[in-house]
């Protein structure tokens, strides 16, 4: 992740208190305030179950917004088209605000169109922009890890074998923190429980993410969670093999009716309509926003078919500890070459610098990042 | 013809006028033919529409607007239409020779690669022409290599070139990662593994008073140079003998080998120089971005333009224009980004089938009485 010169917990605070004047006047002003074209553009299909389909469920929720039209377009690879796909928004269909979703449009495409096109607003999923980056862009995500703990709470009170298995894309900050996490909170209900990890090596790679879940049934885990922008092959595999797993991105519920427990999702729509809102008072869009449970970016899937009344009680009580800012990481830590993290009675807060740069997996994984 | 029955003494002024009409006439079979198969896969596309509930008349005033209609659009097709063009040439100069190469991509993606890579230790002290110059020769060299292997795994091993070049892509890919992922990793990027940039006063700018790079005219001239080296010299013409006739060509004692491994580096440096590009003029640096699809549309282009390198041009600029609006497509129409993929496939098959038609036809055939 980058370096962030501005403090996190300041910026985080600044858009609690736009979540907090998101009223509904302000929305239903937007109706008279002019209508705003908001386009969105998608690395992939926008039912692809995942990354995807959690901003295109979003981008739904914001064509309800009156005043608001939303134009997409999908499956917009990472090159030149990714800018021209946005130029042709603004410039064909009077788009306002850009929301680009995917990682690698940043760099030199948002720039590049952000520093073009003056007037309008563009706002990129993933936390990159610095206060050099032309002021306006920004950057919006959700801390995920949140929604993964609480997953990992249900999935440590389901599993009997105490094996969880974890089918992760790259070994980079945001997904390595996410594993962390699942299993912080596996263990903080069921200390026997052990998590392993396969990496793909790709976001994108239904054959290998096939091979790795069935690698993990095939090893004794009976509860599967991963992190890759599609989901559906992990979900549906561990449905197939008759075990449980816990989701990512969107909501997989409907693809695995018996084992589906809970799983880790972004709440987009709650960004989104706090930027229309913004636009729509004349107010300047936040740059840096992000965050948790607290102001509503992520959330949990509704329970399914797999989730015990344990887990479900454990889960709800696990999700309000970490919206009130109870901390994930309590030591003691340690990484997973046995070197420590955190000392016994230590923690990071949920928002702490420190955990972008997680470039470890923590004790209790196996699995290798390199 | 063998059976003219022309006797001299007869008014060479009329047969003048007549053999000109007469080429005209001949000759219109190439613009014909691709003319009407244009018109069977639109008509195929529109059946395909209507199907669906959409007007085809509605899609062909986007592709329109979306490409062509405004001076955003005309950029928006010519840059898309850039990486084609030289794509296109990978596929063109080996078809002349009868080599279907597909696998233009890998040349292009490992073109990239080391056009980024040698840039590397360059960066820090060469002067923008210098490393842009040695970056494009890299770009050249590594696809050169590339594609010149496949012919001479043809004509020295017998390996089919097509399924060769094709599984070469992967390696490429493979290759890539591999560096990309690895050494040649900037660690200031952590996110999307990619080689370290060149830095924006390095880059290939653009033309003056527009956005695209300086890749359109250089790949435009470079259909020029290799349309002549194709049709006026001895080199393109032993080429297309061997493309002819292979058997011929040796018992003529054309050397089919080195005009095979020659034509085929021809080709993976024309791929090379569009992963240049890609780098130099758009990414600033190599990573998976790379593996964008172009090598694979090139072969579209390449087909429809009938491996002429003139032809390619205004093609590349064709299937541009409809990448270009396939976007606006998806917003107004509601339909799926694949459509355009669709549209793309019905053209390829109908030029495919409609290449069975060349000399069949008998208004196009000479007639008699005529040379």
């Amino acid at each position: 992740m980058s370096r962030f010169e501005i403090s996190r917990r300041t910026l985080l605070q600044s858009s609690a208190a736009g979540l907090a004047a998101l009223s509904s006047t302000s929305l239903a002003r937007l109706a008279h305030a002019g209508d705003l074209t908001v386009g969105i553009v998608y690395v992939g299909p926008r039912d692809d179950f995942g990354w995807n389909q959690a901003h295109a469920v979003a981008a739904a929720a914001l064509k309800d917004v009156p005043g608001v039209t939303v134009v997409e377009e999908e499956n917009v690879p990472e090159t030149i088209a990714a800018q021209k796909s946005m130029e042709s928004m603004i410039n064909l269909d009077g788009a306002k605000l850009v929301f680009a979703t995917s990682f690698g449009y940043y760099k030199p495409f948002v720039l590049d169109v952000a520093a073009k096109y003056p007037d309008v607003e563009f706002r990129h999923a993933a936390p990159l922009w610095t206060d050099t980056d032309p002021k306006n862009a920004g950057s919006y995500f959700g801390y995920l890890d949140q929604a993964h703990f609480v997953d990992g709470i249900a999935a440590g009170l389901s599993t009997t074998s105490n094996k969880l298995g974890f089918v992760a894309a790259k070994p980079i900050g945001t997904v390595l923190r996410n594993i962390n996490s699942f299993l912080l909170g596996a263990r903080r209900v069921n200390p026997d429980a052990t998590l392993q990890v396969i990496f793909t090596g790709e976001w994108s790679m239904p054959v290998r993410e096939a091979e790795a879940a069935n690698a993990l049934v095939d090893a004794g885990c009976d509860v599967l969670t991963c992190h890759v922008d599609g989901p559906k092959v992990v979900i549906e595999t561990a449905e197939s093999r008759g075990i449980k797993c816990c989701g990512h991105n969107a909501s997989q519920a409907p693809l695995a009716p018996n084992g589906f427990i809970t799983g880790a999702e972004y709440k987009w729509e709650t960004i989104y309509k706090l930027f229309a809102a913004n636009l729509a008072e004349g107010q300047p869009l936040p740059n840096f926003t992000g965050g948790g449970f607290d102001v509503d970016f992520v959330r949990s899937t509704p329970y399914g078919a797999g989730a015990t009344e344990a887990a479900i009680t454990a889960a709800d009580a696990a999700r309000a500890e970490v919206k009130s800012g109870k901390p994930i990481f309590v030591g003691p830590i340690n990484k997973q070459d046995g070197t420590p993290l955190l000392a016994a009675g230590a923690s990071f807060d949920n928002y702490d610098p420190a955990l972008d740069q997680t470039d470890y997996l923590i004790e209790g994984v196996t699995g290798s990042i390199t | 013809m063998a059976d003219t029955t022309e006797t001299p003494g007869i008014a060479v002024q009329t047969d003048l006028i007549g053999n000109t009409l007469d080429n005209i006439r001949r000759s219109s079979e190439y613009i014909v033919i691709p003319l009407l198969a244009l018109i069977v896969a639109g008509a195929l596309f529109s059946v395909f529409l209507l199907a669906l509930g959409k007007s085809p008349a509605d899609f062909v005033a986007l592709v329109w607007r979306g490409g062509f209609g405004t001076s955003f659009s005309w950029q928006n097709t010519l840059v898309r239409a850039t990486p084609l063009i030289f794509t296109a040439l990978c596929v063109a100069i080996p078809a002349r020779l009868g080599l279907v190469i597909i696998g233009g991509e890998g040349a292009l993606v490992l073109g990239g690669l080391a056009a980024a890579s040698i840039a590397i230790p360059m960066v820090d002290w060469a002067p923008a022409s210098l490393l842009l110059g040695v970056m494009a020769i890299a770009g050249c060299l590594a696809g050169a290599l590339w594609i010149g292997c496949v012919g001479a795994l043809r004509y020295y091993r017998g390996v089919n070139e097509t399924i060769s070049s094709l599984l070469m892509f992967y390696i490429a890919v493979s290759i890539l990662n591999f560096f990309v992922e690895g050494f040649l990793r900037d660690p200031s990027d952590p996110n999307k593994p990619s080689t370290k940039p060149i830095g924006a006063e390095n880059m290939v700018g653009a033309i003056p008073g527009t956005d695209l790079h300086w890749g359109l005219p250089a790949g435009v001239a470079l259909c020029a140079v290799l349309y002549l080296l194709m049709n006026r010299t001895t080199f393109g013409f032993a080429a297309r003998v061997a493309g002819g006739n292979l058997r011929a060509a040796q018992a003529q004692g054309l050397p089919v080998g080195r005009l095979m491994v020659i034509s085929c580096a021809i080709a993976g440096a024309c791929a090379g120089l569009a992963g240049f590009f890609e780098v130099a003029a758009i990414h600033g640096k190599a990573n998976a971005s790379l593996i964008a699809g172009y090598g694979f549309t090139g072969i579209l282009v390449s087909f429809l333009a009938r491996h002429n390198p003139l032809v390619i041009i205004p093609v590349a600029i064709f299937l541009g224009g409809i990448a270009a609006s396939g976007g606006l497509i998806q917003r107004r129409m509601d339909l799926p980004d694949a459509t355009v993929m669709v549209l793309q496939g019905l053209l390829f098959l109908v030029i495919l089938v409609s290449e069975t038609f060349y000399g069949s036809l008998p208004f196009f055939r000479p007639k008699r009485g005529t040379s």
